[in-house]
């Protein structure tokens, strides 16, 4: 089996050296992070295994929908609409930004100072360690910060087929307008690359498959309002890293179980932790694949992760689309309102996201919240001191992280997430 | 009861042994590659009930000795209000970090802020660009404390600031107007980290750094505020670990 997948990776142009080094890598820190946890649930199995195989038996599937005449499409945010990706029959994938990778090559195109995510994005590409990326037949990304729209223009010289979609920066009439017809370019787009025509019964389909995702996915979210906490926030993160890239009938139909036994343990009182660990809020930048570096720091420390405000988290999954669309036109509409909810800091202004954090931090009996920026992410960065005063307002006590993929600073940053959690146990 | 308490820092490990609510034994020892022998030395011949450690190098002791781990936060916390039952900030400005702690009217840690991964404006700081003056970290004391004129320094990060100094030595400035300077841009980190936190008397000032008179002037003239030192400011988190041994 293994033998199989080195020539899939060889015909992806995989450089299998460096990418064994990434894998062994990623088997190690996985097994020290996640498979060590104590009680877990039995559902994390499946996307254990679906972690197990990320490389293999997933790219094997997308690779066979690629012989079936089927497309891949890869993208690097949530507001990429994947309802219309699913509806010409094409396979949707995001694609992972959460390590340091070919750093040397990376600072060649880039400067210095640019956030670790855009970074990584580029260091995979160009590290030739991503089967993903390798594999897609488009890449879209999308004009959010300043620092990913300028990246763009650089990263078509490595991914050709890269579809840029714009964004409006304010929730106006106008900003709408200007999202609905990006929409409309990009169902064009996806109508010519895979020679397949947009119908409305596709894409009404599409829509309820992405919804059952997200409504599971906020099924989990609500779990999570028990005390103790039925799941770590190291798997929740994980689940909703998983649901960016495994196909998502199957995903939903496995999380679905995974919530069915998760019932089960909040009715007979059972947690994964004491119920005495304080419970903390993560809000802010996203953690891709496989940046777990601060929620294994927060639950070393013996703190729970009982949710987060971020686009690895409920900031994609807190809408569903209506489903009461007929014409393909009425659809969109409804996608475009939908998406145009979501609260990047990338708006101005943008006051949801405070709001949101604030109710879950409320709702969940948050002991604290930590607002989590990547280092040059401006937009982030820019919220965190209304974030945390607001917070603080509330009497909710606050932790500011601003920090990037390296290890150099678990240290530091370790003892300040320790004594913040001695302050949260009083 | 006999407790201790251990503060494995960067630059000094701190040992203080608290008898019945009465210090004891007070010693430090500057730290060394090996911190552990460093410990051992400071506890030879030493007895005590239990043992909290704190600092840098908390988790290496506790590997090797039996002890409860603390934060550095916490430590100064427990111990900058036994010294001082009004204190509500504490300034923490130790051989790599600079903490700034608000406690509540109780005592309890509130919020904290503490330097990013780089030790600027930090004891390695003052030593390296004492370095650069080619003197002592008391003699650097001195001679900022005795200039007239301050010349500022620009840069925080230790690599440039150094670079810096040696560029206006070689331009022929005074050395004291450059290590006043230096205070000077030390000062004005820290106080920017305690105001994040808030100023709420009374403001206590710890830490190896602390022992620098010219700098504590300089902190109560820019915070505009008293600033109080304990006899021993960088003994406080030792003390801080023996009294949370004495509770547990």
């Amino acid at each position: 089996m293994s033998d199989e997948y080195r020539s899939m990776w060889k015909g992806l142009g995989l450089d299998l050296e460096a990418h064994d080094a990434l894998l062994s890598m990623l088997g190690n820190v996985y097994s020290k992070v996640f498979l060590s946890q104590p009680n877990r649930p039995e559902g994390m199995k499946y996307f254990d295994f679906v972690m197990s195989e990320v490389h293999g038996l997933r790219i094997r599937e997308l690779l066979d929908a690629k012989a079936e005449g089927r497309k891949v499409v890869g993208s690097y945010c949530t507001f990429v609409p994947e309802e219309l990706i699913l509806a010409v029959d094409a396979v949707s994938v995001g694609l992972c930004t959460g390590a340091d990778f070919a750093t040397e090559l990376v600072d060649q195109v880039l400067p210095r100072n640019t956030c670790a995510l855009i970074k990584s994005a580029f260091g995979f590409k160009l590290g030739k360690v991503c089967p993903y990326v390798e594999a897609c037949d488009m890449v879209v990304g999308e004009n959010t910060c300043d620092g990913k729209k300028k990246a763009y223009e650089i990263l078509r010289q490595f991914i050709p087929d890269l579809y840029v979609i714009d964004l409006p920066q304010v929730k106006s009439e106008a900003g709408k307008q200007l999202l609905r017809s990006e929409y409309q370019a990009f169902a064009r787009k996806l109508e010519e690359l895979t020679g397949r025509k947009l119908e409305a019964g596709k894409l009404a389909a599409a829509i309820a498959t992405v919804n059952a995702k997200r409504a599971a996915l906020k099924r989990l979210a609500a779990l999570r309002y028990a005390k103790p906490a039925p799941i770590s926030g190291l798997d929740s993160l994980l689940i909703s890293q998983i649901s960016f890239y495994d196909n998502p009938a199957r995903f939903t139909a496995s999380l679905n179980q995974l919530c069915d036994e998760l019932e089960v343990r909040v009715r007979e009182g059972k947690g994964v932790f004491p119920a005495s660990h304080p419970r903390v809020v993560i809000s802010g930048c996203p953690m891709a694949v496989p940046n777990w570096k601060i929620p294994v720091i927060v639950e070393s420390a013996g703190a729970v992760i009982v949710g987060e405000e971020s686009c690895v988290g409920e900031r994609s999954t807190r809408w569903l689309t209506p489903e009461t669309g007929h014409t393909v036109d009425d659809m969109i509409g409804l996608l475009v309102d939908r998406y145009l909810n979501i609260d990047c800091a990338v708006f101005t202004p943008n006051p949801t996201r405070l709001e949101y954090t604030r109710e879950i931090a409320r709702e969940r009996k948050a002991d604290g919240v930590i607002h989590y920026t990547i280092q040059f992410c401006q937009p982030y960065q820019m919220e965190t001191g209304a974030m945390l005063a607001s917070l603080e307002k509330d009497s909710v006590p606050t932790l500011r992280i601003d920090t990037d993929y390296s290890q150099e600073d678990v240290g530091q940053i370790g003892t300040r997430v320790e004594a913040f959690v001695e302050r949260l146990r009083g | 009861m006999r407790v201790a308490g251990i503060d494995v820092g960067s630059r000094t490990v701190k040992l203080a042994i608290v008898e019945d609510g009465r210090l004891d034994v007070s010693r430090k020892k500057e730290n060394s590659f090996q911190p552990l022998t460093v410990c051992r030395e400071l506890l030879a011949g030493e007895r005590y009930d239990c043992v909290v450690a704190t600092g840098y190098g908390r988790r290496l002791f506790a590997e090797s000795i039996d002890a409860t781990l603390i934060t550095e936060i916490k430590a100064a916390a427990v111990g900058g209000r036994f010294l001082y039952p009004a204190c509500r900030t504490i300034l923490d400005i130790g051989g790599q970090d600079t903490k700034a702690i608000s406690l509540d009217p109780e005592g309890r840690v509130g919020r904290f802020e503490m330097n990013d991964k780089c030790a600027a404006g930090t004891g390695r700081f003052l030593e390296v660009m004492a370095m650069a003056l080619g003197c002592s970290l008391e003699g650097f004391s001195e001679l900022a404390g005795a200039a007239a004129r301050r010349h500022s320094i620009s840069s925080t990060c230790t690599v440039f600031a150094e670079s810096e100094i040696v560029g206006l030595i070689s331009r022929g400035r005074d050395r004291g107007e450059v290590a006043a300077g230096i205070v000077d841009s030390v000062a004005s980190r820290a106080t920017s980290l305690v105001r994040r936190v808030g100023v709420v008397p009374s403001l206590v000032f710890i830490g190896g750094v602390a022992l620098s008179q010219v700098l504590r002037d300089e902190l109560a003239s820019r915070l505009g505020a008293t600033v109080q030192v304990p006899e021993d400011p960088q003994m406080v988190a030792a003390l801080g670990c023996a009294l949370c041994a004495a509770h547990s």
